[in-house]
């Protein structure tokens, strides 16, 4: 025997993989190609988007106009080919966020947005200092200053706070889309669950009421609560009682909104395995505390989806209140689409661009706001 | 018991009817301190929301020689914009005091839903767009074009009957089932005229790459009379709406005009001092100071001057004053005399 055998003190180095299975070659054949008809689609779903991808750039950016400093107007939009006119969008801008609201009283409804950002931050944000206090004053303060900023008039009867009263047919555009949907989403919520809890109930007249009430405003569409309540209330009542329009219409929502809303709620609810009403009893809990600490934290957890699915169709159906003449954004922009100063070919269309843009950015944002808590308050039932 | 049962039903059917009869506008007007007037949610000319945020716009004007005549405030109004579903419930109701809202005159908006057409602001109707470049100057040269309509409107039988009746051809019509499809047709050249109700082609146009290329043709085919609507039963209320409109008409055919009015108060014809008040009292009677049609002046200008303003020849609209003219030059536009 001799020493002269061979052993190999380090590993042998893996050999890399196969070409065929890295690289781009085999991720664009594993996703894009990895049939025959797989691969047609794509070729088809590429020719598409190099048809559509030039085109909405040049609509979009290319041959749009962004600014006009020779101060043509509708004129500096008006040329073969012209693509979306910005400048129009930004010349009404005002019209389109703060609709007929004065433009020297503008500063208000500002101070308003950014006290709402103030205080729902650190509700939205979990584990965020002070949320206690932000809660009071969101759902408490908040509300009482805004009317007064929105409004005018002196701030609870305290003299030397008059602000100047614009009367609620010059609220409009985005403020008002927001103010509508914000009011109808944290109204429509904490009644939505009373009467999901009522339908459930075991005495009949509070059941019963709660069924009837759930069942006639599903049966009935919004456009027609909206136009009973703006048309037909008023003949309804005493003269010289006419409350305010607006008022009337968002309450309508908010009603019309909770119903649906209980019936998420009651998905969720029903949900609710017996063993957990069970063992909260095991505890000694009371029926209240069941409810609160149990059951309502999970039924909700579960519909998530549904709410979150309910606050978009709401921010949306708020521009259904353009049918009695309310001026939201989609009226704002759809009033000014015909504006003369501006009148080129594309005015219309680059307005309903831009309301398209906002409600998206507003309904994209719930929307990504539900992902993110359901994978937060996330404890191991999904699959 | 039966009869208690419907002597309440009665009364409550009076309760509820009592708030739709307004005993009395003017002076619910005047406790209030503007004038509530419903307008369209923005048609280009006729009630528009500009820059600034004002309305403006031909029956704006009207709303505001309205408020002028009883305020001495053109700008004494609280504008409701409406839908045309939602107008005449809202008249009916008392949101608005006054709809000026492009709403045509017809018999049965005038006789059945209670309220009252006051005049006529604006006669509308079919009319023709052409290329200026094809040198047209009348709808009777269109014998044999490819007119554009869209289908199954009564635009399609007004100009079938407006052909026919004068016999020319129009068997080379293009048919297309909506409007954007017709502007559409006419403005890649698949026709030679375009036609529906001017007020809309001349908005229509306004959005053309070159508007100046295209001329409406003077010609009138039907009729839509637009005018402001009140309840009925207020004849006070009716009288005022429609003496601002006749005064409107009285100052131009007069030659009175916003500039000139204050010149005019000494004028020597007896028309004009009846009109600005100097002579006689006009006012009193339907509740209004004697000047008051000098203030609608003072502050509106004459229909000439509003219709000049907003929707005629050198406005983007560019509407021929045709059939709006006075009745003095060829128009249809007429008002009775104040004396």
């Amino acid at each position: 025997m001799s020493d002269l055998t061979f052993v190999r003190s380090d590993m042998q180095p893996a050999l890399p993989p196969p070409v065929r299975t890295t690289g781009a070659i085999a991720w664009t054949r594993k996703n894009l190609f990895p049939s025959v008809s797989n691969g047609v689609w794509t070729i088809v779903a590429i020719l598409f988007l190099l048809w559509l991808v030039p085109r909405l750039y040049g609509f979009l950016i290319g041959d749009a106009i962004f600014t006009d400093p020779e101060g043509l107007r509708g004129e500096a939009c008006r040329f073969e080919g012209v693509g979306a006119c910005w400048a129009y969008v930004a010349a009404r801008f005002n019209f389109f966020i703060y609709g007929f609201f004065p433009l020297g009283e503008v500063w208000r409804v500002n101070i308003m947005f950014i006290l709402g950002i103030i205080f729902l931050a650190p509700l939205l944000i979990p584990k965020a200092p002070l949320q206690k206090t932000a809660a009071l004053m969101f759902f408490v303060v908040y509300p009482i200053v805004s009317y007064w900023l929105m409004a005018g008039g002196e701030f609870l009867g305290i003299p030397g706070t008059a602000l100047r009263t614009v009367p609620t047919n010059q609220w409009g555009g985005l403020t008002l889309t927001l103010i509508i949907s914000m009011i109808g989403i944290i109204v429509s919520m904490p009644l939505g669950i009373l009467l999901a809890l009522g339908r459930q109930s075991k005495l009949p007249i509070i059941k019963w009421f709660c069924v009837a009430f759930i069942e006639l405003w599903r049966a009935v569409p919004l456009i027609t609560v909206l136009f009973m309540a703006s048309v037909m209330f008023p003949l309804f009542m005493p003269q010289g009682v006419n409350p305010d329009t607006l008022l009337r219409a968002i309450v309508g929502i908010c009603l019309f909104q909770a119903a649906y809303m209980a019936e998420v709620v009651r998905g969720g609810l029903q949900a609710m395995p017996r063993g957990q009403y069970e063992a909260a009893s095991a505890l000694g809990l009371s029926k209240p505390k069941t409810m609160g600490l149990i059951i309502l934290p999970q039924a909700l957890k579960h519909v998530i989806p549904g709410i979150v699915n309910n606050f978009i169709a709401l921010f949306k159906d708020t521009s259904l209140v353009s049918i009695i003449g309310v001026f939201e954004l989609l009226n704002t922009v759809r009033a000014a689409a015909r504006d003369l100063d501006w009148s080129s070919p594309t005015q219309a269309v680059t307005g309903y661009i831009f309301a398209g843009f906002v409600f998206w950015i507003f309904c994209f944002g719930m929307s990504r706001y539900s992902i993110y808590m359901e994978n937060r308050l996330h404890t191991g039932h999904k699959r | 018991m039966k009869n208690k049962l419907l002597t309440l039903a009665v009364a409550t059917a009076t309760a509820v009817a009592a708030p739709a009869a307004f005993a009395d506008t003017l002076d619910d007007v005047i406790e209030r301190g503007y004038v509530q007037c419903g307008v369209t949610l923005g048609v280009p000319g006729f009630s528009m929301p500009d820059e600034n945020n004002n309305w403006s716009g031909l029956e704006v004007d009207y709303c505001r020689a309205l408020a002028a005549a009883i305020f001495d405030d053109p700008d004494a109004v609280r504008y409701t914009g409406l839908t045309s579903q939602a107008r005449f419930e809202s008249l009916g109701n008392g949101n608005v005091d006054v709809l000026s809202r492009t709403t045509t005159w017809t018999m049965t908006r005038d006789t059945d839903l209670g309220l009252t057409f006051v005049g006529t602001m604006f006669y509308d109707g079919q009319g023709f767009l052409v290329k200026a470049a094809d040198g047209i100057s009348s709808a009777l040269e269109l014998s044999g074009a490819a007119v554009c309509i869209e289908a199954g409107t009564t635009t399609e039988l007004n100009a079938a009957d407006y052909f026919a009746a004068n016999g020319m051809d129009l068997s080379n019509a293009v048919i297309f089932v909506t409007r954007d499809e017709v502007t559409q047709a006419y403005l890649d050249g698949r026709c030679d005229v375009y036609t529906t109700d001017a007020s809309a082609i001349a908005a229509e146009r306004t959005q053309f790459p070159d508007p100046s290329a295209h001329v409406i043709l003077p010609e009138i085919i039907s009729k839509e009379p637009l005018g402001p609507v009140v309840r009925s039963g207020d004849t006070r209320w009716f009288n005022i709406t429609r003496w601002t409109y006749f005064a409107l008409l009285n100052a131009e055919e007069l030659g009175v005009t916003q500039a000139n009015v204050d010149e005019m108060l000494g004028s020597d014809n007896p028309e004009i001092k009846r009109l600005l008040g100097v002579e006689g009292d006009f006012g009193s009677p339907i509740g209004l100071s004697a000047d008051w049609a000098y203030r609608i002046i003072k502050h509106i200008g004459n229909y000439g001057e509003a219709y000049d303003r907003h929707v005629g020849p050198n406005t983007p609209l560019g509407i021929p004053r045709g059939i709006n003219a006075l009745w003095s030059q060829g128009g249809i536009q007429y008002a009775p005399p104040i004396r």
